[in-house]
């Protein structure tokens, strides 16, 4: 089988050695040669001396979910050999530090062994303990440049463009590459059977994470105050739009920013401050991840019933508890879903890739002050961290923010009367008014029992009221989220339903299973409240299959709870380890499932 | 049914009108729901008369507050003004971002001391480090009353509760934390002391940054018994005012003359200023250290020190350490916001 241009590899080594450089400069490498590829940063919460992996894969297809299967591995760290190695599959590569006899724990006769003496050459090459270390690792991208034909002019320029004005670091750099380039050269016949090939140049793709694109999204969005406390793996997202701020946010004339960043002392206080932000008037939005909102649950009941926009992103991860901080997971689906005490309920987004986290960043906050509501974006680790092939974002000069029902002081001086909570125009949405404009729109805005007019009650009746219409105003942005995805084949016999980052793997699997004569349908959920198709779906397969990445099933668990669809009429596919899922997994349990139910029908033939 | 109460909205024709044209009934809200002779109403009544008196506009105004009894009083006053009752303890931070997206409101907050020094502690403290522009006002009673009784935090050692044992845990005082914080405007005052307290808030109003101004307010139902330290009888007996406040607008002139050394003039953004006349001769109210340690002092010795007790420098405002535009935020037009479509295809090429 060619395998040209369609393999994954990993590297194993130690952080804080520089290694992410090293795995980066590969990455963009490929990418630059036109091949579809893709990163997944396996790495440890702590800052140095801990195991880390970095996960390749090229497809040329453009496949490039994440794959359990690895054709080659770089092993540089000795505490993880063993498991390793055993992620090597039959007849692969392993790439290990020859400066040292090879360890047992990394024999494995069905695998070819491929020593380099990585440490030995650049001891000798370079001075000092930290160069020494630093160039070790950017010396196994050059043996992969020569094993798996890696453009080298290509990873001359990246250098060029990262050290341009720091000569000596990219000379120190350049002379590491073609130590390993030289040395797997001679030793070895290179190329490997799976290598690269250059492909068309990708005029229209780029390679972005998750957390840049969304900060790119609320800058484009016109959001003015963020507020947040730092949390892996949200943090990046806050450092993004900080950049781009700086970059465009600068008032020409004076130097001074059009935008305030702050950073709370935690995240009640991060959501207190968009929630401040939003009644006044600003677009305003805070990073978190899941442990964030479990602190914020007070405040976006506060937000929910006085009906204050604010947008929050909850970049997931593994939970419960402080759980695994630097790996993914989709188990905030619930939590967001009815954050805070009481009845609530809230509107959420699910980006796939970072190419909808930019334009569903954007859909936010229109969401968000035209329901006058929070609106949480669910990313996760996966999106948003690691880098991804997507295409280019675009824009359209004509796009005017939807500000939702704001009166103008005019508007108010108008007016016989305001208050603040009475639907006029029977779309369940009640105008605002915001502080500083006008006496009449003066009203209080407050968490506690209020009637229409947004006087204090205890009330039943007048209650009831306003939180009926509120529940009302929430069901009726189903018809405003974006759209599920559907794809759809002739004589589906599975429907496959999916959400967030397991996109691409199910995409592949859809495929994979059609090579092998199933056919499936698939619907991607990227909206909650759930727009009507998504019932319309389930109810028109006989075989569903819920797939997602999380333990619960919180998926399914929102479907039954919103649409009425019994939970045993639908199949549960879960990955929760802390790892994305793979297509593999998704064809091994369609499969599983479709021979299971054959061989019972068969059995109740005979019976 | 609606459980608050309008005022009625008659006034006697010959009201004092202030540069607005405005009678300080102009600045009240809805009845007062609290229980009769809390020290809390006497505080809105001067919060009207501060901001009559400065002649602000109310719906320039946002009032702000947390949970508790005197977080209800924002609507006592100013029913012009918007005003937003957050949750327990986390008024600070709602206020920051209201300050955040719009610069030119005037912000009152108004807290307690089960909302300022137990569940919102923090938030006091880093409202405080982030020096937003607010004038904050802590009813401090030493009780909770919602809840009917309990101590809080700023209850004394020893102080006697109405049932049960006194006090044993040591007090948190606002005071003394708002000035080990950098706090730029430090004040205590009496519910009771209405020409003492007015001043005081509207310097406060007027200062650049967060004013913090503690209110001795005693809970009548809950403690304003014998025993208790926060008592009307007890404060009375106890305060001991340290230096005076006197406020002077811009255009006027300072017709008394005082002994060289009995008073500092401090000169406030809109460029009034307010004059700190020394009761007592050994006190500074421009050296922190120094109020630190004499409040200390006081306290120790019985005495609650009260008056305008620290007024001078500190970390800058924040729309200033964060150097944003003149320009409230929430009012930037979308197109200087933007970038744009070129700008985005530029941008794109980083990501190849």
């Amino acid at each position: 089988m060619n395998r040209t241009n369609d393999f994954a590899f990993k590297i194993a080594t130690v952080n804080g050695t520089g290694s992410a450089s090293a795995n980066g400069l590969l990455m963009q490498a490929i990418f630059r040669m036109g091949i579809p590829v893709s990163g997944k940063n396996v790495f440890p919460s702590n800052i140095q001396g801990l195991p880390t992996w970095y996960e390749i894969r090229v497809n040329h297809r453009g496949h490039v979910a994440r794959t359990p299967e690895f054709d080659l591995i770089v092993a540089m760290n000795a505490t993880t050999y063993a498991r390793d190695v055993a992620e090597l599959c039959t007849g692969g590569y392993l790439v290990y530090d020859s400066s040292w006899p090879l360890p047992k724990a990394l024999h494995r006769p069905d695998t070819h062994t491929l020593g380099i003496p990585l440490a030995r050459m650049c001891n000798e090459a370079f001075e000092g303990g930290r160069e020494r270390l630093l160039m070790k690792n950017i010396a196994y991208v050059g043996a992969l440049a020569a094993l798996l034909e890696v453009d080298v002019p290509i990873i001359e320029q990246l250098l060029r463009e990262q050290y341009g004005r720091k000569k000596a670091l990219m000379d120190f750099n350049y002379r590491a590459v073609r130590i390993g380039y030289e040395y797997a050269k001679e030793h070895f016949a290179c190329p490997l059977p799976i290598h690269l090939e250059m492909m068309a140049p990708p005029d229209d793709l780029i390679l972005i994470d998750g957390n840049t694109a969304a900060a790119l999204g609320c800058l484009y969005a016109g959001a003015t105050v963020g507020a947040w406390y730092p949390i892996t793996p949200a943090t990046s997202m806050m450092d993004a739009f900080s950049a781009f701020c700086k970059q465009y946010r600068k008032d020409p004339e004076t130097g001074r920013n059009r935008y305030m960043i702050v950073q709370a002392e935690d995240e009640l206080a991060a959501a207190g401050v968009i929630i401040g932000a939003g009644w006044a008037g600003a677009r305003s939005f805070t990073p978190t991840s899941g442990p964030g909102i479990d602190l914020m649950s007070e405040f976006i009941g506060l937000a929910y019933y006085a009906e204050i926009p604010a947008v929050f992103f909850d970049i997931q991860r593994t939970g419960p508890s402080t759980g695994m901080p630097t790996r993914t997971q989709q188990g905030d689906l619930m939590l967001c879903a009815y954050a805070s005490h009481g009845d609530s309920k809230h509107i959420m987004l699910f980006p796939s890739d970072p190419h909808e986290a930019f334009d569903m960043a954007v859909k936010s906050f229109d969401l968000a002050e035209r329901f006058q509501t929070p609106v949480f974006v669910l990313s996760d680790l996966d999106i948003g961290m690691n880098d991804w092939l997507v295409p280019k974002f675009t824009w359209d000069d004509s796009f005017v923010p939807d500000r939702g029902k704001v009166l103008t002081a005019e508007q108010l001086e108008a007016m016989k009367a305001f208050h603040r909570y009475v639907d006029v125009d029977g779309d369940f949405i009640a105008a605002r008014s915001l502080p500083g404009v006008h006496p009449r729109g003066a009203y209080f805005t407050r968490g506690s029992g209020h009637n229409r007019f947004g006087r204090y009650t205890e009330d039943a009746d007048e209650y009831i009221d306003v939180v009926d219409r509120i529940a009302r105003k929430i069901d009726s942005a189903a018809d405003a989220v974006p759209e599920p995805v559907v794809s759809g084949r002739p004589g589906a016999s599975v429907g496959l339903v999916s959400i967030g980052s397991c996109d691409r793997a199910v995409k592949e699997a859809v495929e994979d299973l059609a090579a092998r004569g199933i056919a499936a349908d698939y619907l991607r959920v990227r909206g909650f409240p759930f727009h009507r198709s998504v019932a319309d779906f389930i109810r028109a397969h006989e075989n569903v299959v819920i797939i997602e990445q999380n333990r619960d099933a919180q998926l399914r668990a929102l479907i039954t709870l919103e649409t009425g669809i019994p939970r045993d009429r639908m199949h549960s596919l879960r990955r929760y380890g802390g790892l994305p899922l793979s297509a593999r997994d998704v064809v091994d349990d369609v499969v599983g499932r479709l021979e299971q139910a054959a061989s019972a029908q068969r059995l109740e033939a005979t019976a | 049914m609606t459980t608050s109460i309008v005022k009625p909205q008659v006034r006697h024709p010959n009201l004092p009108l202030n540069a607005l044209g405005l009678t300080h009934r102009d600045y009240e809200g809805a009845m007062s729901t609290l229980c009769a002779g809390c020290g809390h109403d006497s505080i809105t009544a001067a919060i009207i008369r501060a901001f009559w008196e400065l002649s602000i506009p109310p719906h320039r105004v946002a009032k702000m507050s947390g949970i508790g009894c005197s977080s209800k009083t924002p609507t006592y006053f100013l029913r012009e003004s918007h005003g937003f009752n957050a949750v327990h303890g986390r008024m600070p931070s709602v206020a920051t971002g209201a300050s955040a997206a719009r610069r030119d409101l005037v912000m009152i907050g108004v807290s307690g001391d089960g909302d300022s020094l137990s569940i919102g502690l923090g938030q006091f403290c880093h409202a405080i480090r982030r020096n937003t522009r607010l004038l904050y006002v802590l009813e401090n009673n030493g009780v909770y009353g919602l809840t009917k009784g309990q101590f809080s935090a700023s209850a004394d050692i020893g102080s006697k509760p109405k049932k049960g044992e006194p006090n044993r845990q040591a007090p948190i005082d606002p005071v003394l934390l708002a000035l080990g914080l950098g706090a730029t405007f430090v004040a205590r005052s009496f519910s009771g002391d209405k020409d003492q307290l007015v001043p005081i808030l509207k310097a406060g109003l007027l200062h650049n940054g967060f004013a913090f101004v503690d209110v001795i307010s005693p809970c009548v139902t809950f403690n304003d018994h014998e025993g208790s330290t926060k008592s009307y009888k007890y404060t009375r007996e106890h305060i001991q005012e340290v230096v005076q406040t006197d406020l002077v607008a811009p255009q006027e002139e300072i017709l008394v003359e005082y002994e060289p050394g009995t008073a500092t003039d401090v000169r406030m953004h809109d460029g009034s200023r307010v004059r700190l006349r020394k009761i007592a001769a050994d006190y500074d109210p421009t050296d922190r250290d120094a109020a630190y340690s004499y409040i200390r002092v006081r306290h120790h010795a019985g005495e609650v020190a009260t008056g305008l007790l620290y007024l001078g420098s500190g970390p800058p405002e924040m729309h200033e350490n964060e150097n944003t535009v003149e320009t409230p935020l929430a009012e930037l037009p979308y197109d200087v916001l933007c970038p744009g479509h070129a700008e985005l295809a530029k941008l794109m090429e980083r990501y190849r």
